[in-house]
């Protein structure tokens, strides 16, 4: 059994809060126009939010995933317009190399299968990598080797995800990294895709809280026929669905993050727990957008409301580091594998104290 | 939202090594138990098979050991039921009573009550059902008019209960009855609950009413001037409608509400077979991972009743999304194996046709979809 830590209310209540303050509708506007927003990122680099994952030793806070959960759930309740996520996911992996972390925020490649590592130096295009501009660090990972590469040994061209978010294509040619290491672990898939899968799934969850959050507030504010839609059972039921799905994903996400803690030196299982958590977020996430917009009107399809920050994010995030019918497929191809009668046992084996 | 949060929980060391126990009970006592008796699961009753787990203790495990009760762990009940149902064990005879009118008893009933009905429920020799809904009063049950009148020595019982799932099986009933008229006022006041002997009270009639699936699993309860004792009240009277909330509240969470429909998983991954296409792959890969996120929110709710908290909401979420998750998987099915089955084919046929048609009653038995719905509304604040 386990409880919330005393280290993880700790991270939440920091992260909620800052996350919070610094996070107004004009610093998503302006990132979203290509503003940096430098004070954020400062801010959350100064009270350490943004390694929590690395090694005291190479420079992080040496937490626990469980403990992380709360940081990347809050990245995406706030909609924080910064790498905070993949940065902690890069330096999880630097660290699990070997490898220093250097400050500032990282780009995590999902491109396992795109890059070749060649004589020491990597090669190959990766298309929507997060933050990839801003980032004075790349980090990649290929069968098994981790890659520090500094941005300016890569070309990148700007794109964005349909948020407004930096996902932009980097060129590798023949690109030195300026460490390499070997991962202290086994997996059966990419490990920057699981990892980024974990990260998104804990948004994504945060988001889908946020976005029901706003259309509970807004069916009690907005008053039609006399009183507030709240009262109309058609507008109950379709947010009482839209939060129970919204606590599904949650509570699959914060496994997911657990079952890291819990792996070991075999990844295996817990990219198991990682694809639960994608699928049922990508799942989650279409009804809570349905129902959070259909709940706000028209104001809500505003580029004036808020709303969409949120929404927008949740559907782009569903398809990055693999959507719901990529790890969907790796569970049902491992579930056929073993067979009906190994189902029930594996299952409780996986999840078991 | 805020407060609506599901811990991961882990089942401790002494559960896990329970399961074991249970693994190799149901191995011999299961063998070559057919898909479509699996499938019926919590809704087949064999009493040789209660009396079998009563005797292994597992009826009434978190119960005192003082009424015969297993004095275990919430967790260790949940790998208990969890491990029947997965295996499609026939527990349906002893489940209302180890599930609410045990509970029930304990919680509400007199000493000598306690003493009188729960060491034979332990035993798996003694069966509940639940006496609800009548014909005019379903999602609103406060409008019910069944009536109990007192008499020189007891109470006189008159009305009708309807959908009384294993009345016809039962040995008693825990029934919703009005002992005031009611009160336009305060609806919920002047219900109390009774006790009846199914077996021995006079002017209890019990006509089976066959459902769609074609079982006779619920039954139409008429109570022509039903004569009980005073010691047959359970709890206080007027005070039915807190104790029977009470009581629906332990049917909210456990593993019954997202295993229902396991055996028609277990079929199709048979079925469909390790040499399955990318879209087949993809579907089973669905269903497996809400099978597990749901097994581990369960498993969030009884680690949280063992530690003495009432996560009423988090409960009515579980059941909101388990309920789906059970009654949508025939349509998953449909969509993955794309057949029609037929009623003389395999165990998959047999367990897709019987589950097609059972699983219309999930979202409407215990508290409705919609009624559900209404408790999540009101727990997010909206009404």
């Amino acid at each position: 059994m386990t409880g919330t830590s005393e280290m993880a209310n700790i991270l939440a209540e920091a992260a909620g809060r800052l996350l919070e303050d610094h996070v107004t509708r004009d610093v998503l506007g302006a990132a979203e126009d290509g503003t940096w927003p430098s004070d954020l990122w400062q801010v959350l680099e100064d009270n350490g939010l943004t390694q929590p994952l690395a090694p005291e030793d190479r420079g992080g806070m040496g937490a626990s995933f469980a403990d992380a959960f709360v940081i990347a759930f809050a990245a995406g309740r706030r909609r924080a317009p910064v790498p905070l996520v993949e940065t902690m996911a890069a330096g999880w992996l630097l660290g699990r190399a070997g490898i220093d972390v250097p400050p500032g925020p990282l780009a995590l490649i999902d491109g396992g299968a795109v890059l070749t590592f060649k004589d020491g130096a990597l090669s190959g295009v990766a298309e929507g990598v997060p933050w990839a501009a801003q980032a004075g660090h790349l980090v990649a990972e290929i069968d098994g080797t981790v890659a520090l590469i500094p941005a300016d040994a890569v070309t990148i061209t700007s794109d964005r995800n349909m948020a407004g978010e930096p996902r932009d294509t980097v060129t590798f040619t023949e690109a030195k990294p300026s460490a390499t290491g070997t991962l202290d672990l086994t997996a059966t898939l990419p490990v920057a895709r699981t990892l980024g899968a974990l990260m998104r799934a804990a948004q994504m969850a945060g988001a889908m809280e946020g976005a029901v959050t706003l259309a509970v507030q807004h069916a009690g504010d907005r008053e039609q026929f006399g009183r507030p839609i709240a009262k109309f059972q058609a507008i109950q039921q379709m947010l009482a669905r839209a939060a129970a799905r919204a606590a599904q994903a949650r509570s699959a996400a914060e496994t997911a993050f657990l079952a890291l803690d819990r792996a070991g030196a075999d990844l295996t299982d817990a990219e198991w727990d990682v694809a639960a958590a994608k699928v049922v977020a990508g799942e989650a996430a279409e009804i809570v957008y349905d129902a959070a917009h259909q709940t706000h009107g028209a104001i809500g399809f505003t580029y004036e409301h808020e709303l969409h920050f949120t929404t927008r994010r949740l559907w782009a995030w569903r398809g990055e580091f693999g959507a719901e019918t990529y790890w969907a497929g790796e569970i049902g191809r491992r579930v056929l594998g073993r067979g009906a009668d190994n189902l029930w046992p594996d299952l409780t084996a996986r999840q078991k104290g | 939202m805020e407060d609506i949060r599901f811990t991961p929980g882990l089942l401790p060391p002494e559960a896990e090594a329970l399961r074991a126990e249970v693994r190799t009970f149901i191995a011999d006592h299961l063998k070559g138990y057919p898909g479509v008796k699996r499938a019926k699961s919590w809704s087949g009753a064999d009493p040789e098979f209660s009396k079998a787990m009563g005797a292994r203790g597992w009826i009434g495990m978190t119960w005192p050991q003082e009424y015969g009760g297993g004095g275990r762990s919430f967790l260790e009940r949940y790998v208990v039921l969890e491990e029947m149902l997965a295996a499609g064990a026939p527990v349906s005879a002893h489940w209302v009573a180890d599930r609410q009118s045990g509970p029930l008893l304990l919680k509400f009933g007199t000493e000598e009550q306690r003493r009188k009905y729960i060491p034979a429920i332990t035993r798996g020799e003694s069966y509940f059902c639940i006496g609800m809904s009548e014909p005019n009063s379903g999602s609103d049950l406060a409008s019910i008019r069944t009536r109990a009148e007192k008499t020189a020595d007891g109470w006189r019982i008159n009305g009708q209960k309807i959908w009384t799932s294993k009345a016809h099986t039962a040995h008693h009933m825990i029934a919703l009855v009005r002992t005031q008229p009611q009160d336009p006022k305060d609806r919920h006041a002047g219900l109390s609950q009774f006790l009846i002997d199914m077996k021995e009270t006079k002017g209890v009639t019990i006509r089976p009413i066959r459902n769609m699936a074609g079982e006779q699993m619920f039954n139409e309860v008429f109570f022509e001037d039903a004569e009980v004792p005073a010691d047959a009240l359970v709890g206080t009277e007027g005070g039915g409608w807190g104790q029977v909330t009470t009581e629906l509240a332990f049917e909210r969470s456990g593993p019954e509400r997202y295993l229902s429909s396991y055996q028609l998983l277990f079929e199709l991954v048979r079925e469909i077979g390790a040499d399955a296409g990318p879209a087949e792959a993809a579907g089973i890969g669905r269903l497996a991972a809400h099978l597990s996120t749901l097994r581990q929110m369960s498993i969030s709710i009884a680690t949280m009743l063992e530690s003495g908290e009432t996560p009423n909401l988090a409960a009515a979420i579980v059941k909101e999304l388990g309920v789906a998750y059970e009654q949508d998987m025939p349509g998953k099915a449909h969509d993955i194996a794309g057949i029609s089955p037929r009623m003389g084919g395999g165990d998959f046929d047999q367990v897709m046709a019987y589950m097609t048609m059972a699983a219309r009653s999930f979202s409407l038995r215990g508290g409705t979809r919609e009624i559900m719905r209404g408790i999540i509304a009101r727990g997010l604040g909206l009404r």
